[in-house]
């Protein structure tokens, strides 16, 4: 096991952080942590700015502990990561973007969320006006005969959020994909800073929509860290409930979606039906489609009665009843097989070293879950298991989201029935002097994290929300290298990664 | 397979009434709808979804109305995959300031008559998000919006209200 602390040296340890360590380092330290990402000893988290400081969240090699660290930054500039780590490039454009921090030696220096429309420049640095123009975008050279470019988007032909592809194409083998993100950022951290902690509470339940339950639970987390305050009991116990709530309707939406496009409709029709009755079930019992505003800081906002937890039980049982048949199916249609089985391999070295989450990583050997190596209440408690497959096909990641599913059905049987009674909130206070903290939770899509600085006033001073989807729209443009146009929206279903999440 | 298809022969229909249209969002759309709706649309209605900043909440539940339950098309409802197909544009935001020439650009493509239909909070005046410096505003600000559906999303049956109230008032025309 790699000790972090022994990893970065000797960094100054911050008071009044808490969930994990934070460190202040200087260039060496930082150099350090860097090359000791490059060498796979340590795993990137996360990587955010500040007006003079840049920020790293690291996890150890078997992901049981983290830390953040910090350089402070005076001259605007910092050693880049993104030189010796990969991972760390565009979050390194997404922090000259947004503060004005340059990255020395960068590897990639062009603007990622900023497409020059906004009219300032460095909106939470600096805070410079600029003409919204649009500036063009160099996309990356590619070079041979008898290539051609197919590009696709911001709108797309599907219900789907806006992003731009471009497929370099050798007739019908894509040779390369490039994506150009950013269409969907809407300032969130911006509008967090100086904002109440419910305010920004909500804020964070709208980072991405289908993940509103991990991104609250994240924040709740994060908050009531910082503010050294626990939610009581129930309202734990709530919480995971949701979230696993909104693990199933997702993998479940994810199921029929990735067969739907190979073209095998029947199960996006089942499926749709299953994934219906979870949402109309969470609206019976909980009062809301998607849980949303349901966890706040200190505890939860709604409680449930013993009809709804009734309505669950029942639900577990109808989804029980249901999904042997609909896996029956998907494991023995040949024409279906065909599509996914081999499609978008994804190197389990690549995952490891962009720490990808979730089933990503996980249908590539990475069997990273933020509810068992991090073991925050009530899994510390409860039975279940972190399935992972080697092969890292499209196939690989349904059959990871088919058995969490059965995992998740399992951990709600649990919750209903150790729940505990009791109250649901506990008030939370000004804290009277600077807090801050980092949590991590496990989203259906993989490890959401939040990190959070709470001023004197109780007002929040600076949060970043990271989704996983950093960490794994990169890997989208490797595994599709090589297969043919039409497998496209295979791969990328199977993915399925937030763009709102992202772009933030 | 062939077990399920048959199993589906003899299951009860998933598929529920349709719910009364919104009358506010009918009162709403009156001065919009103009009489020649009813001789070019017939009783159609093909819609091009743009996401022109939304958190994906709204995608989901307009996804969620091709669902068994909802079955969308029964009413003459399809989504289009091109706007040049589209009779109605409907638009979930806030509208970002990074899509909102793509926005512009779909509106502009899309054939008259055209209708705007805006989804959820977000999507009248930023909701949540007005303020930010990388946010445009509301779809009214960027394109004319004959019609919003209110909602934090708006589920699929307040969805469906909404655009069988433009159907309705396209009939009476």
């Amino acid at each position: 096991m790699t000790d972090i602390r022994e990893v970065i040296g000797t960094g100054k340890r911050v008071e009044r952080h808490h969930g994990w360590p934070r460190f202040e380092v200087d260039r060496d330290g930082w150099i350090r942590a860097a090359e000791t990402l490059a060498e796979g000893r340590l795993t990137l988290a996360g990587l955010w700015g500040e007006k003079a400081a840049i920020h790293m969240a690291v996890l150890a090699e078997d992901g049981g502990s983290a830390a953040v660290l910090t350089l402070a930054c005076p001259n605007l500039t910092f050693p880049s990561v993104g030189r010796l780590h990969p991972p760390a490039i565009r979050l390194e454009r997404t922090v000259h973007d947004l503060f004005g921090l340059v990255p020395e030696g960068a590897p990639d220096t062009r603007p990622w969320l900023d497409h020059g429309r906004w009219g300032v420049r460095f909106p939470l640095g600096a805070c410079e006006p600029a003409p919204a123009d649009g500036a063009p975008y160099t996309f990356l050279p590619v070079e041979g005969d008898g290539l051609h470019q197919i590009p696709v988007g911001p709108v797309h032909a599907g219900i789907i959020e806006p992003g731009h592809f471009r497929f370099t194409a050798n007739g019908e083998t894509v040779v390369r994909l490039e994506a150009r993100l950013g269409y969907v950022h809407k300032g969130i951290e911006g509008l967090m800073q100086g904002a109440t902690l419910s305010r920004a509470a909500e804020l964070a339940g709208r980072v991405s929509g289908d993940s509103t339950v991990a991104y609250a639970l994240a924040f709740a987390r994060a908050a009531e860290a910082a503010l050294g305050i626990e939610a009581p009991s129930r309202a734990v116990m709530l919480r995971a409930l949701m979230a696993e709530l909104e693990r199933v309707a997702n993998h479940l939406g994810d199921f029929g979606a990735i067969c739907n496009d190979a073209a095998f409709a029947l199960m996006l029709a089942h499926c749709a039906v299953l994934r219906e009755q979870v949402l109309r079930t969470a609206e019976a019992s909980l009062g809301h489609r998607m849980m949303r505003d349901r966890i706040v800081p200190g505890g939860v906002a709604v409680d449930l009665e013993p009809a709804g937890a009734a309505a669950v039980a029942s639900l577990v049982k109808e989804i029980r009843a249901k999904l042997p048949a609909l896996i029956d199916l998907y494991d023995n249609t040949a024409s279906l097989q065909d599509r996914t089985v081999g499609t978008g391999y994804l190197k389990p070295e690549l995952a490891r070293q962009f720490g990808a989450g979730g089933y990503v990583g996980r249908a590539s050997g990475r069997a990273f879950d933020a509810r068992r190596a991090l073991a925050y209440a009530p899994y510390d408690r409860l039975t279940f298991e972190v399935p992972a497959l080697p092969e890292g096909d499209v196939n690989a990641r349904v059959w990871v989201r088919i058995r969490e599913i059965e995992q998740s059905l399992s951990l709600l049987d649990q919750i209903l029935d150790t729940m505990p009674r009791g109250p649901l909130r506990v008030e939370t206070a000004p804290p009277g002097m600077p807090v801050e903290a980092a949590a991590m939770v496990e989203g259906f899509r993989g490890d959401v994290l939040v990190w959070l600085r709470i001023g004197a006033d109780g007002l929040v001073e600076r949060c970043h929300p990271r989704d996983p989807s950093w960490f794994q729209w990169p890997l989208l443009e490797a595994v599709i290298e090589g297969n043919i146009v039409a497998d496209f929206p295979l791969c990328n279903k199977s993915f399925n990664c937030s763009y709102s999440g992202h772009d933030l | 397979m062939r077990k399920l298809l048959f199993e589906s022969l003899l299951k009860p229909i998933l598929t529920e009434r349709r719910p009364s249209s919104d009358e506010a969002a009918v009162a709403e759309l009156a001065a919009a709808v103009a009489h020649t709706a009813r001789k070019r649309l017939g009783r159609s209605l093909s819609i091009r979804e743009v996401d022109a900043g939304s958190s994906n909440d709204s995608e989901l539940e307009i996804h969620a109305l091709n669902n068994a339950f909802y079955d969308v098309e029964r009413f003459g409802i399809r989504f289009v995959a091109s706007p040049r197909h589209a009779d109605v544009l409907l638009v979930t935001g806030p509208v970002t300031k990074n899509m909102r020439q793509a926005l512009e650009r779909t509106f502009a493509a899309t054939p008259g008559p055209k209708w705007v239909v805006a989804v959820g909070d977000d999507a009248l005046d930023g909701g949540c998000f007005a303020g930010s410096y990388a946010v445009a505003g509301g779809v009214g600000d960027v394109v004319p919006v004959d019609l919003h559906i209110p909602g934090n999303p708006p589920s699929p049956t307040a969805l469906l209200k909404g655009l069988l109230a433009l159907l309705d008032r396209a009939d009476a025309g």
